[in-house]
Formats: C-alpha cells, sequence, structure tokens
C-alpha cells in the first residue's frame, strides 16, 4: 500500500473501520475529537457500518460500551483527560466482566486548571484497572496497536479491554506519514468476535451480580491471575501483524541500546524527539541510548530487566507529577520492577512534558549529563521537573 | 455443591469468567422459608380458587396445587401475610411459626 | 382498566421469570412489581439493571433469581448500558451476526431514575432507543437503609431527612418523573401500582409493543422503609391510588389519560396514617399536603380532559 499523510486521530479511525467495528460510542472532548468526528462522516458516508450512538457523557459511552460488547459487538469509543476520569469507575467494571472494548486515549493533562494540552497524567491515574495499554509513538503507531487491540482484547484468552494511548495534539493532530492496510489483509488478522458468554434470551446469564467478602478476593485473583496470562497473546499478536504488515512491535523497543551505558526511557511521543538526542550524542562519541515502553500494562517486567541488564544509568521520563508519593509514577514502577535484580542500574527520574510543554532535543541531551552526574554522585535523587521556571 | 458453600468455598481457579453466573434462576435453592416467624394457614372450606393469593405474593410461592387450590410453598414463603390479608373470602390466616 | 368480575389465575401467565430465593424483605412491593413485569416481558428480553434492592436481592454471586439475560453494572448508567444493547442488537441483526430481537428493557429504583441515573435516561430518551424503562419507586434509597431521594414526598422521615425537633423530614416535593418523561417527547408513559395487577400487567404490554422508548413508573411500596404492617403492602398501595397521591395514568404520544377515576377521592390522612414516615407529621403538614395532592390531581384531570 502507498504511503500517505494523515492526522493521528483519523489514522485511529481507519483502523476502526478496518476492523468493521459494530458499534461507536461517542463523546467528543479535545484532543481525541477528530477520531469520533471522522467516525461519523465514515458512518454518514455508508464506509463504516456501524451503530453510532452520540451519547451524553463519557460515562455514558463506556457504559454503553459494556452493553454494546456483552450482547456481542464489536465496540470502540476514545476519550481524553476528564473524559476518562469521568468513567473511571466504569472502566474498572468493562475489565472486571471481561468484556472487550477497544479504547483510544489521546493523552491530556488532568484539571485543574484547565489544559487540553498533552501529558499522561489521565493515563496514570487508571493504571490499576486491568485494561491492557500500549503506547503509540507516532500515527502509524497509532493505527496499528488499534488494530491490534481489537484482535488482542476479543481473543479468548483475553477478553479483556484496551487502551491505546496516544499523546494529545502531538499525535492526534499531527500529520504523519504511514501505510495503512487493505481489508483483505486485516480479515485475516482480526477474526470475528465471539465472547462466550452474551445477552441471549436462549441462554439467559446473569452478569454483574454482587461479591460477597466469601468470595470477592477469589475474584479478583482469577482476573489478576487472567490479566497476566495476556502477555502471550499479545506477543503473538505483534509477532502476526509483523508478518503481515513488515512492522515488529514488542513490549519494550530498543534504540541504540547494544553497548549504552546510560539509557533513557520513554512512553509515547517523545520517544522519537528523545532518539535525536541519541544520534546526537553518539555522534559525539558518548554511548547512550533509549529504551521504550510500547506495552504499559501489563508491565513488561522481563523485557524491562534485560533491557537495562548492561546500563549503569537509566534515566526516565514522566509526563505526571504524583503528588505527595515518588513524583514519577513511571520512574517508580521502574524502580520497583529492578528492586530485586542483583545488578540494576541507577534509576534517575525528570518529569516534564505537563500539560503540553515541549521538550528539545537539547533538553532531553541535558537530562543525560544531570542524570549522568546524580548516579555519580550516588544521589539517586527524587525525580526533577525538567524545563521548569 | 450447594451455592451457599460455593461462595464461601470457591477458589479462585472454580470463578467463572467475569463472575458470570450461568444458571438461570439458581436462586431457588435458598431457603427464604427460614425466614418467618408465622406461616399462612388455608381454609379449604372457604377457598373460591381465585388466584389472587397467588397473583400478590412477592415471592411468586403460591401455586395451585391438587383441587386447584392455592398454597404456599413453604420453603420460600416468608410469612408477610399479604395472601392473608388481600384473600377474598378470608380462607388464609397467619398461625405463629413454631 | 377494564373491571374483572373475577381475578383468575389463567389470565396471567404461567411462568416466573424472577426466581423465589431472592432476598427481598418480607412483604416487598418492589418484588411483586418486578415479579409481575417480568412474567408480562416473558422470556424475549434483555435487561439492564441499576444497583438497587432489586439487583442486590437477586444477584448473590454465585446465585441469581433471573431468568432472563440480565447485566448490572453500576446505579446510574441502566440507560445507557440499555442504549449500548439496543444499538448492539439494531447493528448486529443488520449485519446478519445475531437474528433475534429481544426487547431491551432497563430497571432501576427511584434513586437510579430521578437522582444519579437523571442524565444517562435523558440521554437515551433523546436518542430515541427502543427500550423500556421501569422504575421501581419506593420513595428513597432502600437498599443502603432508607436515606431520601428526589422522590421521597413531602413529609416523609428518612434517615438523611429525619423528622426531628426542628424538621418535618422530607420539606421538598416529590419530583416528577413522569412529567419529565413527557416533556421528551417519548410515545408512552405511564403509572402503575402491583395493588392494580391487571393494569400494570396491560401497560407493559402496551409499552413493549411501542416501538421507541417507553417509561413505566411503578409505585413500590416498602413495609421496611414506610414503616408498616408487612401485609399491608397492597392495601398501601390502593390506598396511594385512591387518594389521589398516585393516580394510575398513561399519556400516549403527549395524551393522558386517567387509567381510574373515583366519584371523591379518599382524604390522604388515610394514605398517610398507617405508614411510620408520616407519624410525626401535624395537622398542618398533613393539610399542606391534602391541597396539593388535591391541586395535582385536578390538574392531572384537566391535561387528560383535553
Amino acid at each position: 500500500m502507498e504511503m500517505i499523510g494523515m492526522e493521528g486521530s483519523h489514522a485511529v479511525a481507519e483502523a476502526v473501520k478496518l476492523a468493521d467495528a459494530d458499534v461507536v460510542a461517542a463523546y467528543p472532548i479535545t484532543p481525541q475529537t477528530h477520531i469520533v468526528e471522522r467516525l461519523a462522516e465514515m458512518v454518514a458516508d455508508g464506509e463504516l457500518n456501524a451503530e453510532y450512538i452520540p451519547v451524553e457523557s463519557e460515562h455514558s459511552a463506556m457504559s454503553a460500551c459494556l452493553g454494546s460488547s456483552a450482547t456481542g459487538a464489536r465496540t470502540f469509543t476514545a476519550t481524553a483527560g476528564q473524559g476518562l476520569e469521568l468513567m473511571h469507575e466504569v472502566v474498572y467494571v468493562a475489565s472486571s466482566m471481561r468484556l472487550p472494548i477497544v479504547m483510544a486515549v489521546a493523552n491530556r493533562a488532568l484539571s485543574a486548571p484547565l489544559s487540553v494540552w498533552g501529558d499522561h497524567s489521565d493515563v496514570m491515574a487508571v493504571r490499576d484497572t486491568s485494561w491492557i495499554q500500549v503506547f503509540a509513538e507516532n500515527g502509524q503507531q497509532a493505527f496499528d496497536l488499534t488494530l491490534c487491540a481489537f484482535r488482542i482484547g476479543e481473543d479468548p484468552k483475553v477478553l479483556f479491554p484496551v487502551m491505546v494511548h496516544l499523546d494529545g495534539f502531538h499525535l492526534s493532530h499531527v500529520v504523519e506519514p504511514l501505510v495503512l492496510l487493505e481489508k483483505s489483509q486485516v480479515d485475516k488478522f482480526l477474526p470475528p468476535y465471539k465472547h462466550p458468554y452474551s445477552l441471549d434470551c436462549d441462554r439467559p446469564v446473569t452478569m454483574g451480580a454482587f461479591a460477597m467478602p466469601a468470595v470477592y478476593a477469589e475474584v479478583k485473583k482469577a482476573q489478576h491471575d487472567a490479566f497476566l496470562a495476556t502477555k502471550q497473546v499479545i506477543l503473538k499478536a505483534w509477532k502476526e501483524y509483523g508478518k503481515l504488515s513488515g512492522r515488529h512491535y514488542s513490549p519494550v523497543e530498543h534504540y541504540h541500546t547494544d553497548d549504552a551505558k546510560v539509557l533513557l526511557l520513554t512512553m509515547g511521543s517523545f520517544s522519537e524527539t528523545a532518539m535525536v538526542a541519541v544520534d546526537e550524542l553518539r555522534k559525539k562519541g558518548e554511548k547512550v541510548g533509549l529504551i521504550r515502553l510500547r506495552l504499559w500494562r501489563p508491565f513488561p517486567f522481563e523485557e524491562l530487566r534485560q533491557a537495562v541488564a548492561n546500563a549503569e544509568v537509566l534515566i526516565v521520563l514522566d509526563r505526571c507529577i504524583s503528588f505527595g508519593g515518588p513524583p514519577g509514577p513511571v520512574c517508580s514502577e521502574v524502580r520497583a520492577a529492578l528492586y530485586a535484580e542483583q545488578k540494576r542500574p541507577k534509576v534517575v527520574g525528570f518529569i516534564g512534558g505537563l500539560g503540553g510543554r515541549e521538550i528539545a532535543v537539547a533538553e532531553f541531551k541535558q537530562m543525560v549529563s544531570r542524570g549522568r552526574e546524580a548516579a555519580d554522585k550516588g544521589a539517586e535523587a527524587v525525580p526533577q521537573i525538567t524545563g521548569i521556571r | 455443591m450447594s451455592a451457599r458453600r460455593k461462595q464461601t468455598g470457591m477458589t479462585s481457579g472454580e470463578v467463572s469468567l467475569g463472575a458470570v453466573v450461568d444458571e438461570a434462576g439458581n436462586a431457588v435453592e435458598y431457603k427464604t422459608g427460614d425466614w418467618r416467624s408465622q406461616r399462612p394457614v388455608l381454609n379449604k372450606d372457604r377457598c373460591i380458587r381465585c388466584g389472587i393469593c397467588y397473583i400478590y405474593c412477592p415471592e411468586g410461592c403460591i401455586r395451585q396445587g391438587p383441587g386447584g387450590y392455592f398454597e404456599a410453598d413453604l420453603y420460600y414463603c416468608k410469612g408477610c401475610g399479604i395472601c392473608a390479608r388481600e384473600c377474598w373470602t378470608q380462607a388464609i390466616h397467619m398461625e405463629p411459626e413454631e | 382498566m377494564e373491571t374483572y368480575a373475577i381475578y383468575v389465575p389463567r389470565l396471567l401467565p404461567q411462568k416466573d421469570f424472577f426466581a423465589p430465593g431472592h432476598r427481598a424483605c418480607i412483604g416487598c412491593g418492589e418484588a411483586l412489581a418486578v415479579r409481575l413485569v417480568t412474567k408480562t416481558l416473558g422470556r424475549n428480553v434483555i435487561i439492564s439493571n441499576a444497583t438497587g434492592c432489586m439487583e442486590i436481592v437477586s444477584s448473590p454471586y454465585p446465585t441469581t433469581s433471573w431468568r432472563v439475560p440480565w447485566i448490572h453494572t453500576l446505579f446510574e448508567n441502566a440507560s445507557a448500558v440499555a442504549s449500548g444493547v439496543e444499538a448492539a442488537l439494531k447493528i448486529l441483526n443488520a449485519k446478519g451476526k445475531r437474528g433475534d430481537s429481544p426487547k431491551v428493557v432497563a430497571m432501576g429504583g427511584d434513586g437510579a431514575t430521578s437522582d444519579i441515573g437523571l442524565q444517562a435516561l435523558s440521554g437515551a430518551w433523546e436518542r430515541g432507543h427502543n427500550f423500556l424503562y421501569v422504575c421501581y419507586d419506593n420513595e428513597a434509597y432502600m437498599n443502603t437503609g432508607i436515606q431520601r431521594s428526589s422522590a421521597t414526598p413531602y413529609g416523609a422521615s428518612t434517615t438523611t431527612s429525619p423528622a426531628g425537633k426542628v424538621s418535618i423530614g422530607q420539606t421538598r416535593w416529590k419530583k416528577n418523573l413522569p412529567a419529565i418523561a413527557v416533556a421528551h417527547n417519548i410515545p408512552y408513559v405511564a403509572t402503575a401500582c402491583p395493588s392494580y395487577p391487571f393494569d400494570l400487567i396491560e401497560k407493559v404490554k402496551k409499552a413493549v409493543a411501542i416501538p421507541g422508548p417507553a417509561y413505566l413508573h411503578v409505585l413500590s411500596v416498602c413495609p421496611t422503609g414506610w414503616r408498616h404492617a408487612t401485609d399491608l403492602t397492597i392495601r398501601i398501595g390502593r390506598l396511594a391510588v385512591e387518594t389521589g397521591v398516585f393516580p394510575l395514568y398513561e399519556v400516549e404520544n403527549g395524551s393522558y389519560k386517567l387509567s381510574m377515576d373515583f366519584p371523591k377521592l379518599r382524604p390522604v390522612r388515610d394514605y398517610l396514617s398507617p405508614q411510620g414516615r408520616f407519624r410525626h407529621l401535624h395537622e398542618e403538614e398533613i393539610d399542606r399536603i391534602q391541597e396539593r395532592v388535591t391541586a395535582e390531581y385536578e390538574k392531572l384531570k384537566k391535561k387528560a380532559e383535553a
């Protein structure tokens, strides 16, 4: 297929169209609105044969998705920031009731003050919700990962909902070069959705029973075990997708890591800026590399440990402040993942890119030198906010 | 295994997908009849077999038995007394449970 | 409503789709309402239930009283879930992936409908989904221990609007949900009460036959929360209707029709006095209630005559 220029949001919509989604529950919120608008156009023009429900809030958007998925329909919605917060309680229900739903999240900063611009505070608020979560770095990935999300979530060995994260504005609104897939290719990759339980009069089930203390813990353990087991299917699906498209995804992706003593760790669109910084530093002879978390949940413990095995310093960039705790959520998780390792790098954290703030290549280079300094001093300091007045 | 034993004895491996209950109406196993402190007693001589008690029972445990008379299934009957109160011919009266 | 000379059980469908063994209180009017509604709906339905009394008493994992496909998720979203189910059925049928068309029925208590779930319900009505919403109104958040809702009537004592030394209990008048439904221009709105079972059954039948949104508001007498003897449930429901406190009517495409009318309404006192939740009221408050009930009933009659 030929390479085209397309906005990240529209790329996501194309994936939903190719997947032949059945139901789209749509509520607009900056910066995901272009996704639901494009989908509305597709439905209006007969390009996508789906029921488009213009719900009256995000809480209802996710709730409608629950009903839709439980009835056996391939279901999609999109949200961002405040919208993800508003549907917070429903997000937990989707996963604990094992209802595959694909949701694109155009990551946005949280109020107050109001900010429509991108950061990861909305993502960090849903870490524990038992959704499979992946991060796109560019428009191509936004398309690919959305398609894969249907394949993964609906797999009979998974049956969990999936969030595809794309940075608000930086990915949602930027036109990027990408390649779509043919419908015939997608049809080979994506089997029809068939849930073992469905709302069906011939086999009446009760979904959403309440659990007494005597049994709630067992239900959660079952969910926990099932969620961890999804990793195998994620790897398999990405492998198949790689064969189909030529684009291979893995839970932790590497950039110049082979001989790197210092590694940067990023998630999302700033990974590409970091790559430029790595290139420039390498030209000066520094052994720096970059790893990117593609898979955020379930957390890729093994792949992370392997990726940093030979590094001396690991510099983690967070795009969210966790107030009152260790301030960088990703940094905390990375440290926890490495805690029990005999040999592990010194982990230094930075927080940046809040509320749509840019992080330039130069700043990444500064993070590397500051990170090195902190590690040398033996001070694995509390993550600092970078680029702040 | 009874539902009660399942609830307190089920292992995480035995929990159904998404905690779905796949056995329609299996609550019928639960003996709500243990709740009552009074029970309905039917005087067949007065009963005109109209079925109004059957209509008004919140448990739905009144059934038409031999001869067409409507009697409460004491396995479920909670002893609310609605049937006795509503009976047209006052054929039902409530008696204290032992 | 047609009058039946003899109530015979064979006028009703035999099967019950709400199984006994549920944990509803002794004498629960709501359980009876659900039993009659589901009996009428039959097997060809999908129910979306809000959190509340009926949801809790019917579904302690791993048991269920439901004999039809049933989904409960949260408190305020039964209408939104129902919207998703309805849309899914539509598209899956259109795409040939499903070949059935059960009626989608959402159910919720007064808390779920009048308060926390009003937005989702309004949205579903506006979008015109083909579903029936049944509100089981026991006039408070009963499942959590009798807290007030916007459907709690003036003067009722609840735990969050208790009668006390300086309060008469609930000081607001009951929110008029059927009127809100009518304002959305949906094809069918009706009130019903299990004390008049055949009227309720006919209304359920009518509501499901009409394509588009329908709303049924069912008075659910609650001995526990209204504080009366468990055997008086049906009687109190009857008194609610006979005093004009809870008139039975239908609104079809905006046209009002009384289901039953009385040459003279009974005084509201007859309805209030058997209930402990009103026991604290003085003459002054009872008079106020009487005035209001009389005025509202007159308004309703005028609408029906129009």
